[in-house]
């Protein structure tokens, strides 16, 4: 049963952001991404889904599952092992007027396409003035064994490269809400999506048709001190926040670093005087240094201290759980440098 | 010894040559004079100093992107030209002064200023253009086809490459994912016998024609300086995408004359190897063909000439890009349009049936530089 693959929506409604009295169900951050799946190739036959054992199998992860029953083989297709095709006939298929979403089986596994992400797909609009409306789905993130080439968070070589999008959202209504912004922006978009956060955290998210902007959101407020952080270190930011008396610790929630919301981020921190930036990520040139170097150029007079990170160093994932630990930023360490920051 | 492949060629040859006219086959010398041309100042414009960065030719090999060109209908995408296919660009249409200006930096609608040399497209007649990485348009051609294919529209993808992509690990992906797919695409190789200095013997055990049946598809081999072999094998190759079959891989034997690029004297090469080559020129054999047959060829040059000279006068008076508008248009802001269409100048298009519609008639007098 496979769909003419022609038919574009009608017109794409306003921005709307989920309102109390909106239908909202529970469900995990991994259905939360199906769902968005689901509603946006239910919405637009044009958008296509492909990547390696997404069909029937319904994927690696089961973000597909469902799917391939519903949209048949040519739009829920699987394709052989070959990262470099998966993504360059996609930038082909988005050319010619479909909207592509491959799965990347694992994030770390992008580095064998990456050429035609950056020099192909990234640079296709300046030079070119084509568009090249495609998503890759990059599963990233440690935290749970899966040693070197499983546990990566490789945001940082997208935000490096010109011409892409790069989103990673924490929560189930914003992998839902986001995702399909991505699947609908005229650009390619690589959308991080947390394995630890997949099946371990659950959400209400606005049933239907939900879009979320590629903005920063402060997730809990307060006077003391920002952590920023983005991903699986939102969650363990908002515990280590928790740790200090009420209306302290504010933590923002980047969601989108390319664009990056530095109206966001500069306004939390004049308000705040301190910032604390954690990255799940490698140190050197992360997200968070990026972060850094903003609010150090643009909001060293409002500053109380100094500007701390947070971040693995710059040594591969290892697997075995005490080392992998030992590298992470833990709720632990943040809140030993949070309570550090306030005590400054 | 450069040339010569050891191995064995695919001996499927094309079924026929499909009707060439008379006016068609002035055309056909037209876009090959009009690319040799072209070429031939653009290096003056290159060793004068007043086109930055560098340039590259495809002298001698001028029958192959125009033979194939000319064999796709208007619907039908090209993904990409690269370095040696300045001839896809003239049959179908791509502006002449545009592509001046493009080369010389100037302001310009293909890149802007922000590409150079032979990195350019046009999306207005259908035309992608190409990355430096090789064969990376040839994965994103297997792409569009996909899109075709899946859309039930009959049209195909035809993408270039020489004998050095054949060897990147993407050649290996985009060939099976066609094969496997039987995607409408039709794939040229054009094996001029070096990649920059590396002949094909340091380059493969096995040659592209003959590796093509591994990958379910067809191998054939062209002779790339007869421009009406490869006119007929890429439309034979064209026919069988659209019926369904699949992809056809044309092996187009050609020699690389010049160097590498206007930097590169090619010392490397042996002269008796250009020599004979020499006489096998694209140009001058078909031009011989084409006078014995009454076609004044004296007047076709020079009306060639005449267009490029007056493009070359535009392209100079054209100023260089605002300096400003080097950081805009990093993102897409807008839904994108569809693909433009190419000129089909094949009359065999003219007719109905085909995917065609109406080519634009070709005679000498427009041929061979473009609009
Ligand atoms: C992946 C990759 N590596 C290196 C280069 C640099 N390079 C540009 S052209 C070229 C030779 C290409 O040879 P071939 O494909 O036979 O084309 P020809 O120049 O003979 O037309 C090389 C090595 C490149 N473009 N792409
Ligand atoms: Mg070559």
């Amino acid at each position: 049963m496979s769909t003419p693959l022609t038919r574009a929506p009608d017109a794409a409604p306003a921005m709307a952001p989920a309102s109390a009295d909106r239908d909202v169900r529970t469900m995990t951050y991994l259905q939360a991404i199906t769902d968005a799946l689901r509603e946006e190739m239910r919405r637009d036959d044009r958008v296509l889904v492909l990547g390696e054992d997404v069909g029937a199998f319904g994927g690696a992860f089961k973000a597909t599952e469902g799917l391939f029953r519903e949209f048949g083989a040519d739009r829920v297709q699987d394709t052989p092992i070959a990262e470099a095709a998966i993504i360059g006939t996609s930038v082909g298929a988005a050319l010619a007027g479909l909207r592509p979403v491959c799965e990347v089986q694992f994030a770390d596994f992008v580095a064998t396409g990456f050429d035609q992400l950056v020099n192909v797909a990234g640079k296709m609009h300046w030079r070119t003035g084509l568009a090249v409306p495609m998503v890759l789905r990059l599963p990233s993130g440690g935290g749970f064994a899966g040693g070197p080439f499983h546990s990566q968070n490789p945001e940082a070589w997208f935000m490096h490269a010109p011409g892409l999008k790069v989103v990673a959202p924490s929560t189930p209504a914003d992998a839902k809400g986001m995702l399909s912004t991505a699947i609908r922006d005229h650009n390619p978009v690589c959308f991080l999506e947390h394995k630890h956060l997949y099946r371990r955290i659950k959400g209400e998210v606005p049933v239907g048709e939900h879009l979320e902007p590629f903005t920063a959101k402060v997730v809990r407020r307060g006077e003391d001190l920002t952590i920023v952080a983005y991903g699986a270190m939102v969650h363990l930011a908002a515990e280590a926040a928790s740790r200090f008396e009420d209306g302290r610790v504010e933590v923002l929630d980047l969601r989108s670093l390319v664009p990056l919301d530095e109206d966001a981020i500069l306004a939390s921190v004049r308000r705040t005087g301190k910032v604390l930036v954690v990255d799940e990520a490698n140190e050197t040139c992360a997200a968070g240094a990026q972060v850094a170097a903003l609010v150090a150029d643009r909001a060293f007079s409002d500053l109380d201290g100094p500007v701390r990170r947070l971040a693995a160093p710059d040594v591969p994932i290892p697997f075995s759980p005490g080392l992998e630990q030992a590298v992470l930023p833990t709720t632990d360490r943040i809140a030993e440098a949070a309570r550090e920051l306030l005590d400054y | 010894m450069l040339v010569e492949d050891p191995h064995r060629t695919t001996r499927e040859r094309p079924v026929g040559h499909p009707t060439l006219t008379r006016a068609d086959r002035e055309a056909l010398l037209g876009f090959m004079v009009g690319m040799r041309t072209f070429e031939e100042r653009g290096v003056a414009l290159y060793k004068q100093g007043r086109t930055p960065g560098s340039f590259y030719d495809g002298h001698g090999q001028e029958a192959i992107p125009v033979g194939a060109a000319f064999a796709m209908g208007p619907d039908d995408v090209i993904c990409s030209p690269l370095i040696r296919d300045l001839g896809a660009h003239l049959v179908r249409g791509t502006d002449l002064t545009e592509i001046i200006r493009h080369h010389l930096g100037r302001d310009n609608r293909l890149s802007r200023g922000r590409e150079g040399n032979v990195h350019f497209g046009d999306p207005a007649k259908g035309i992608v253009a190409m990355v430096s990485m090789l064969p990376d348009m040839f994965v994103v051609a297997v792409g569009m086809a996909m899109a075709f294919r899946l859309r039930g529209e009959r049209r195909v993808a035809l993408t270039f490459f020489g004998d050095g992509a054949t060897s990147p690990g993407a050649w290996h992906e985009a060939m099976n994912f066609a094969g496997l797919r039987k995607e409408p695409v039709v794939i040229v190789c054009e094996n001029n016998g070096l990649a920059y200095s590396t002949p094909t013997s340091a380059q493969f055990a096995v040659s592209p024609a003959d590796r093509a049946a591994a990958y379910g598809m067809p191998g054939v081999v062209v002779d790339g300086n007869d421009v009406e072999a490869m006119f007929a094998a890429t439309h034979a190759a064209r026919e069988r995408a659209l019926r369904g079959d699949g992809p056809t891989l044309i092996e187009a034997r050609t020699m690389r004359m010049h160097g590498h690029g206007s930097h590169d004297d090619a010392r490397y090469v042996d002269p008796a190897v250009l020599d004979a080559w020499r006489e096998r020129d694209p140009i001058a054999t078909y031009a011989a063909r084409l006078q014995g047959d009454g076609v004044d060829v004296d007047a076709l040059r020079a009306a060639v000439l005449d267009r490029l000279d007056a493009a070359v006068d535009a392209a100079l008076a054209t100023p260089l890009p605002d300096p400003a508008s080097a950081t805009d248009g990093l993102f897409a802001t807008e839904e994108p349009g569809p693909l433009g269409r190419g000129d089909a100048p094949w009359s065999g298009f003219a007719g109905p049936g085909d995917a065609g519609g109406p080519g634009r008639p070709a005679g000498a007098g427009d041929a061979g530089t473009g609009r």
